[in-house]
């Protein structure tokens, strides 16, 4: 047993329902207890999702309990394919299920000879693998199935297409900034002349799955999700990949360096040179490297910072700091204690220090130990910076709504290289400009507001209404106070007593 | 439009397909109420991913409960349960040192038949600490029921009344007696003194519901008015000031999910309920109060020109919403009581979903809402118990009712197909109890109305893409 109240990655299930709902016509069932569809509400909510999640629960109740889900779960399944007839059905286990071992997979089989969509078992371990993990695997699992599918129905075409092509693997739902990387990662690719075959898993259809492996190479611009399915594809198909995350300067050339050697790999005659593209892309299309040169970045030559994420974006973010801005890293970290070795191969020389854990608390502490003058992390470190009086830009999940903006804010690609240097950029000047008021004794506008609106009054508030008075929550405390005086002065009442409260917040609000 | 009221109401179960909250959610409000409490939420990754994401910001304030994160060991029993329980709890009353502990049992617990009842009494003993086990799961139960299950918990914990055994008690009781057999009509007489003794006739009264402090007081001071003492409410603001339970003391739920409470204080502490429909609305304030006084032999004052009053200061919402059509999809056990007051504010309910519906415990709020529609010209609503979503929504697309009261699963769909919606958790956690928050259900009630007013000619309500045939 373990004490906790926060966790930076979900359970299994979620990673595997997030894979699922972002596929166009799949349908996830979960097998679970009441109270455990709650990704709906989060997908509803934070993705502000216009259609109804494609999730449904098959309830774990106290009869399962007892006798099993018999024909309960099977039903569910053919109940689903004849409402909504989804392409494939995702049966999906959660901590619950898993340990009353029953034969899912049976249960699936049974299934599938009655339903016409195609339907699997999630396989995931949820007592081993997290949200990312399990995501990873699930989309691997799909990709397999339909192209197993297709090899043995015969309809698999390997050839390629003629002109240049990418699969894109591992855009989806409810991922950081996902939708505008997407976005900036298609504009990128159309630049370099290279068609976008698919893009797995978000939006994209399981019946296209066996197109595939008619793109040139696969980009897989996040290390957590996808990475599984471009070995897979790799190896049964002979498909390249790049998995450099085009994040910052640096790493974008190196990932644009990348698809040129496999295009290349791929031409016979003309050559494809990128160059003179990331030369006039690095000096003028974004902004960053100009930035790095200007006033403003040298005044934060050697300011201390602390990163800490998904392996992704701490690493890519750690880098850009140290190598792109010159900014002092202090420590960096990741809670994909999964994929430790590769993270700590990635930072090893822009940071002082390396912090693998998935416990809050000991990020807290040693953000609290270091003082930074900025921090970078997750919605968990925003609040601990909100503590300290440190300020926190939000580089990687886990998120809350205003990491789901409106507007066009990518991470990756030239766009990104922008908005992230925004981002660096207002953390330390607010943290400075923090600094400065606190030296200079602050504005000085607070008082002149309170003094205006504080009556010295003819009222006295007795003991109880006092108390009761200290109950309100403090953002509001003034205002009733304010609406309760006006009241009893409109009624000659001098001594305020709960019962005038409330008689004139039922006045008032009237 | 008479003839299509029927005189009963239906009653129908469907699949239990349906969204709603984890009762393991009740930490969030409970850790809030008593102050002293620590929770200990007993169970896997996936309660702990619903508190931190349902919760949203309070997880940040330092709050008073946690999880015990089960691992595989625990599962396969390869650690003992007790020992890593008692290892957690040192820590907790180390950091915190609180009144008690409150084990939230889990879907996990439960599956795994972890002892958490047998094993409390003896780390309570090592510890010194009080350990109260509540089976919150959502094996068997829906969101607010959780409240009910710490509740019921709490009440074996609660002292003993002491029986006052001297005479002048004995012949108080009795002539408690007198005012039930012969009604009061030789009592008009001499009402001062009446009044002082009336106060002292009032046996010991027990509310039980958990409401902020507020909410509290404000209904505490309503019965006051009235002459009726409250000599406790279960929860406390402190566990140390649980109120005293015994066969003399009266009990009363203001809530309308707490039937497990109410079963456990009558059969197990022999108090004796009070059956009243729920203090929410002007109505069911009202009614609540006059069943509670009608038990003491007190006759009200003032009641109907309290009410009356609120009515006349919701006039200008009850104007938005008259005729207006809702429709409730069901996750908090609140819906019979809310629909019985929209009712009454002149809306049409089509239909009231609800996950679980004890009709002993609800008797006289369901009786309320027969009279309420019979009195209002309204058709009787169905009541869906345990709903199922999917047909749910197909009966919505045919009803296209006005407003629909949802989880917010749907919210976002429902509202993208031109159905205005209102959260139900909401409800849960506003002030909607007394005389003086009726104003707040209705400011609930009325936000996507009023709010649609000034969207309405902009031409764009319906904001999904064609859905293919």
């Amino acid at each position: 047993m373990k004490l906790a109240y926060w966790m930076y990655a979900g359970p299994a299930h979620i990673g595997t329902l997030r894979v699922a709902s972002s596929f166009k016509n799949v349908h996830a069932i979960m097998h679970a207890p009441l109270g455990d569809d709650y990704f709906n509400v989060m997908r509803s909510m934070l993705e502000r999702e216009r259609d109804f999640t494609p999730v449904t629960a098959s309830i774990v109740d106290r009869h399962v309990l007892a006798r099993g889900s018999q024909e309960k779960v099977v039903d569910n399944i053919t109940r689903k394919d004849k409402e909504e007839r989804p392409d494939l059905i995702v049966l999906t286990p959660t901590c619950t299920s898993s340990i009353l071992q029953e034969d899912l997979q049976n249960f699936v089989d049974r299934a599938s000879i009655t339903s016409n969509s195609d339907v699997i078992l999630a396989d995931v371990n949820h007592y081993r693998v997290n949200e990312l993990q399990a995501a990873d695997r699930t989309l691997e699992q799909v990709i397999r199935y339909y192209l197993e599918k297709a090899r043995r129905q015969g309809t698999l075409d390997q050839s390629i297409t003629k002109e240049p092509s990418a699969n894109i693997i591992g855009i989806f739902t409810l991922g950081f900034h996902n939708q505008h990387d997407y976005r900036e990662l298609k504009r990128l690719l159309q630049d370099l002349n290279i068609k976008i075959n698919k893009v797995i898993p978000e939006g994209g259809s399981v019946k296209d799955l066996q197109d595939l492996p008619k793109a040139w190479f696969n980009l897989v611009p996040y290390r957590e999700v996808g990475l599984m399915t471009a070995i897979y594809l790799e190896k049964n198909f002979g498909m390249p990949y790049v998995s450099i995350t085009p994040m910052g300067i640096v790493d974008i050339a190196e990932c644009i360096r990348q698809i040129q050697k496999h295009v290349n790999n791929l031409v016979s005659n003309e050559k494809f040179n990128y160059e003179p593209y990331i030369d006039q892309q690095t000096r003028f299309v974004s902004q960053a490297a100009w930035f790095s040169r200007s006033i403003d970045c040298q005044n934060l030559t050697g300011k201390k910072a602390v990163v800490f994420g998904d392996a992704t974006h701490a690493a890519s973010i750690t880098k850009i700091l140290a190598r792109e801005m010159g900014i002092r890293v202090s420590c960096t970290g990741t809670y994909c204690k999964h994929d430790a070795e590769w993270f700590k191969e990635q930072v090893q020389g822009f940071c002082d220090e390396i912090l693998i854990t998935d416990d809050h608390t000991k990020v807290g502490d040693m953000i609290a130990r270091i003082e930074p003058s900025a921090i970078f992390g997750t919605q968990m470190e925003r609040h601990i910076g909100k503590r300290l009086d440190i300020p926190c830009g939000v580089i990687s999940s886990p998120v809350h709504i205003q990491n789901f903006p409106l507007g066009y804010r990518p991470f990756l690609g030239y766009e990104g290289t922008n908005q992230i240097a925004d981002l660096v950029y207002n953390s330390f000047t607010l943290g400075m400009e923090d600094h400065l008021l606190e030296i200079f004794g602050g504005h000085d506008t607070k008082e002149v507001i309170t003094k205006s609106l504080s009556t010295d009054t003819d009222l006295t508030w007795n003991y109880e209404s006092q108390l009761e008075l200290n109950k309100i929550p403090g953002f509001v405390r003034g205002k009733i106070k304010r609406n309760t005086e006006k009241f009893a002065r409109q009624n000659n009442v001098t001594n305020i007593t709960v019962d005038i409260m409330y008689a004139a917040k039922e006045a008032l609000s009237a | 439009m008479s003839n299509k009221i029927s005189e009963t109401l239906t009653f129908e179960c469907e699949t239990g397909n349906y969204h709603t909250f984890c009762p393991i959610s009740c930490v969030a409000w409970l850790y809030q109420k008593i102050e002293d409490s620590f929770f200990l939420v007993v169970g896997t990754k996936t309660c702990g991913y619903f508190l931190q994401n349902a919760l949203g910001v309070m997880i940040f304030a330092e709050p008073r409960y946690a999880m015990a994160e089960l691992e595989e060991g625990d599962i396969s029993a390869q650690l003992n349960d007790y020992e890593e329980l008692k290892r957690l709890c040192l820590q907790i009353k180390k950091d915190r040192n609180p009144s008690v502990i409150i084990w939230i049992g889990t879907c996990t617990t439960e599956i795994i038949k972890m002892d958490l009842e047998g094993m409390a009494p003896k780390l309570e003993n090592e510890l010194g600490i009080p350990i109260v086990v509540a089976r919150a799961n959502g094996l068997d139960y829906a969101f607010t029921q959780g409240e009910d299950t710490v509740l019921a918990a709490m009440a074996h914990r609660c002292p003993q009344q002491i029986l006052l055994k001297n005479k002048k008690k004995i012949i108080q009781d009795s002539s408690i007696q007198n005012f039930f057999s012969f009604l009061s009509s030789e009592k008009k007489e001499e009402r001062t003194n009446k009044d002082l003794e009336k106060l002292k006739k009032n046996p010991p009264l027990v509310l039980f519901g958990s409401l902020p402090s507020t909410v509290a007081s404000q209904l505490s001071l309503e019965l006051k008015r009235q002459s009726v003492q409250i000599s406790g409410w279960l929860p406390s603001q402190r566990y140390t000031d649980l109120p005293s339970l015994g066969d003399q003391v009266y009990v009363c739920g203001v809530n309308p999910f707490l039937s497990r409470t109410a079963t456990t204080l009558m059969r197990r502490r022999k108090c004796k309920l009070i059956g009243a429909p729920f203090p929410i609305g002007p109505d069911g304030t009202r009614a609540w109060i006059e069943k509670i006084c009608s038990v003491f032999g007190i006759k009200t004052e003032g009641l109907e020109k309290r009410e009356e009053q609120i009515w006349e200061n919701l006039k200008d919402y009850l104007d938005l919403i008259r005729g207006k059509s809702v429709f409730f999809m069901g996750d908090n056990l609140l819906e019979i009581s809310l629909a019985r007051f929209l009712i009454r504010c002149g809306m049409i309910v089509y239909e009231i979903g609800i996950p679980y519906l004890d009709k002993r415990y609800q008797a006289a709020e369901l009786l309320f809402l027969q009279e309420t529609c019979k009195n209002m010209s309204i058709p009787m609503p169905r009541i869906v118990e345990k709903p199922d979503n999917y047909n749910q929504i197909q009966r919505m697309r045919e009803l296209q009712p006005d407003l629909a009261i949802t989880g917010m699963a749907h919210a976002n769909p429902l509202e993208a197909r031109g159905i205005n919606t209102k959260w139900s958790v909401e409800f849960t956690f506003a002030q909607i109890h007394g005389f003086t928050n009726a104003r707040d259900v209705l400011e609930l009630v009325t936000r996507p109305l009023r709010r649609n007013n000034n969207l309405e000619n902009l031409g764009w309500s319906d904001l999904t893409k064609k859905e293919k045939k």
